[in-house]
């Protein structure tokens, strides 16, 4: 790890001036990337301001405004402590699962809800500092899209890169239509839909997101919704637990009887960010939730599907996962 | 190389050197008070990174350079310290340590307390897995400087004077290991998970996560999840699973392993 030096938040305002002066301080959450990427020497920041001390941990309801009735959780409040809290486990239960399925108790225990959004990817070349990789170093090529891109995107993908975007707990975001609100060095709050908030590599791979160096997350909302009795979210991956997800699906149907009222479906494993299958969602309105219709939407969204030289497969993997994780969501999303 | 001896930079050095830390240049062309420092910093690099960066680096790593072994080097001095007071074990401690020390480094280092295991170091193992304020976390992915006026509490910590925490027991009478390097993580993420267990947690492999009272019921299949953040490159997770479930259930569980 390179030097740095180490200063500890007292508060918010600070903490994001402080940031905002510095172009190479990066913000210290739980770590669990931040120092992971640092000892492989992809990330070298010249200052980390820590500011897990900084509260923003609560988890409630909304009291007023136009999501009212929804849920907010703070931006430093750790994966834990989210996926038990009871209004989450009670009113979305598909953003404990989606948790629940990344990584390990101990690093769910570090790490935090801001922190999980800004991940970066785990594609090994961009992790390998002697590989290209134009998501570290703009310019130097992509390694993996003509390399072994077995994890790579099936969706939204350009020349500059073929990454995907990792978390879990976001795909459960985007399917619940989740806003981002982030507070910058003016003091002023921005309020970003999440599926605004992660960026498609165009030829710009090394901006994950659509956040200004200087802002902090200081929270996630959740609107109120219908989709707590049917919702699923199912992670395939090599193996059982405890591994980055080949193809994963949010699923939530809100239904009278067995008609669709409304549907989500997000995907994760297959794009640069969570990939929101809006037309498939649209096209399940009205039908009956059938294993036939489910399958339908399923190959429309898969139709799109662009497959790299080694990850064919998730076209089939993508389409089988996407009828499972409806059918899942169908049964109340109890395994 | 004496220690107090600081000689000229080579024309390839001083190109290096201009190529990455120009702001440091001046000094040591002055003084060659960083020069040391400097060399260091390249034998730590392993060289790989700094040549991938520079062809010059790369003449200067390929040819026999006069660079001093690690061995030789100064004793390290602390950059950017930082001043750390916690409890470990029961125990008040003051360290400075250099920003970038992990906890796990601290433990074993600087406190001896070396139950902690380093395996994978990246978080992917869990062998260097303490309790930080009662939670179970990664100290290789923890800053020692993150850790003010917290309490860690690790394998050491378990036991009572001569009496053993009964996980340590049952891991004991299971077999719960056989090289034992995993063990001191596994133990450690064991107690914390039934603690996370009692106060009602849940895990992926949950039937039904919107149920919200009591503590949660552990099969073994919720053990075998709970606990995936810890590798046993032994493979002896049955026993593992059975000294825990001895451990939960507060009755003797039959041993898997006997030597009939
Ligand atoms: C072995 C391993 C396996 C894993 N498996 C999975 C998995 O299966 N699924 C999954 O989803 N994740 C997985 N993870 C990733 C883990 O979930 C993330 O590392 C974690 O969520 C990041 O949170 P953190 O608080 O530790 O972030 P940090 O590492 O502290 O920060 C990450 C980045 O976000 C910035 N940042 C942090 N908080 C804020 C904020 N509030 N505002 C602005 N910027 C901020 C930091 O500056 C840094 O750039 C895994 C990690 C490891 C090490
Ligand atoms: S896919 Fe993206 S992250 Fe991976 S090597 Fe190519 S540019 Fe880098
Ligand atoms: S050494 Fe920390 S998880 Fe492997
Ligand atoms: S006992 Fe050898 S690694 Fe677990």
């Amino acid at each position: 790890m390179r030097p740095f030096t180490y200063t500890r938040a007292t508060d918010v305002t600070s903490a994001i001036r402080l940031l905002s002066q510095n172009p190479n301080a990066r913000f210290l959450a739980g770590g669990t990337n931040l120092l992971d990427l640092m000892k492989e020497d992809v990330e070298r920041p010249s200052t980390l301001i820590d500011i897990s001390e900084l509260g923003l941990t609560d988890i409630k309801s909304i009291a007023s405004g136009t999501n009212k009735d929804g849920v907010t959780l703070g931006g430093l409040g750790k994966n834990t402590d989210a996926a038990n809290h009871p209004l989450i486990r009670q009113h979305y239960p598909l953003l404990t699962q989606a948790i629940l399925a990344g990584a390990s108790g101990q690093l769910r225990n570090m790490a935090t809800n801001g922190g999980n959004l800004l991940q970066r990817t785990r594609c090994p070349y961009f992790y390998e500092v002697a590989m290209p990789c134009n998501k570290r170093e703009p310019g130097t090529g992509c390694g993996a899209k003509d390399g072994i891109n077995r994890m790579h995107a099936i969706f939204g993908w350009s020349d500059q890169c073929v990454a995907v975007y990792p978390s879990d707990m976001a795909v459960a975001l985007a399917a619940l239509d989740a806003v981002i609100i982030v507070r910058n060095a003016g003091g002023q709050e921005r309020r970003i839909p999440i599926l605004d908030f992660h960026r498609l590599p165009d030829n710009q791979p090394e901006k994950d997101t659509n956040l200004v160096h200087g802002e902090l997350i200081t929270a996630i909302e959740l609107p109120q919704n219908r989709f707590a009795d049917k919702s699923y979210y199912l992670k395939v991956r090599d193996r059982a637990s405890y591994a980055f997800a080949l193809v994963s699906v949010a699923a939530a149907l809100e239904t009278e009887g067995n008609t669709i009222k409304q549907a989500r479906i997000a995907m994760g494993g297959v794009a640069h960010k969570p990939w929101r299958a809006l037309k498939a969602e649209t096209m399940l309105v009205g039908k009956e939730a059938t294993e036939a219709n489910f399958k339908q939407a399923a190959d429309a969204v898969m139709a799109e599907a662009k497959p790299l030289a080694h990850n064919a497969f998730k076209v089939e993997l993508g389409n089988r996962s996407i009828v499972l994780a409806l059918q899942m969501a169908m049964k109340g999303g109890k395994i | 190389m004496d220690e107090h001896e600081s000689p000229e930079l080579t024309e390839d050095e001083k190109r290096l050197f201009a190529d990455l830390m120009p702001e440091d240049l001046n000094e040591i062309l002055d003084t060659g008070v960083n020069r040391r420092h400097f060399l260091k910093l390249m034998t730590l690099a392993g060289g790989g990174i700094l040549a991938a960066q520079s062809a010059v680096a790369e003449q200067l790593l390929t040819r026999p350079s006069n660079a001093p072994s690690p061995t030789e080097l100064a004793p390290v001095s602390l950059d950017n310290a930082v001043n750390v007071s916690f409890k470990v074990n029961g125990t008040a401690r003051k360290l400075t340590v250099d920003s970038r020390m992990t906890l796990l480094d601290a433990l074993r280092e600087r406190l001896d307390l070396t139950g902690s295991k380093k395996g994978c170091d990246h978080g992917q193992c869990g062998a260097c897995t303490v309790m930080v304020n009662g939670h179970r976390v990664l100290s290789c992915l923890t800053l020692t400087a993150s850790c003010e006026g917290k309490t860690v509490q690790t394998i050491e910590g378990l036991a009572q004077n001569d009496k053993l925490h009964p996980m340590q027991e049952a891991f004991l009478k299971h077999d719960g290991f056989q090289c034992g390097f995993c063990t001191p993580g596994q133990i450690c993420s064991a107690v914390a998970m039934l603690d996370e267990a009692k106060k009602g947690q849940v895990s992926y492999v949950t039937e039904n996560v919107r149920q919200t009272t009591g503590p949660a019921k552990l099969s073994n299949e919720e053990i075998r999840e709970r606990m995936s953040g810890n590798i046993c490159r032994c493979g002896a997770y049955p026993n593992i699973v059975a000294a825990i479930q001895e451990v939960y259930n507060g009755k003797p569980v039959e041993q898997i392993f006997r030597s009939v």
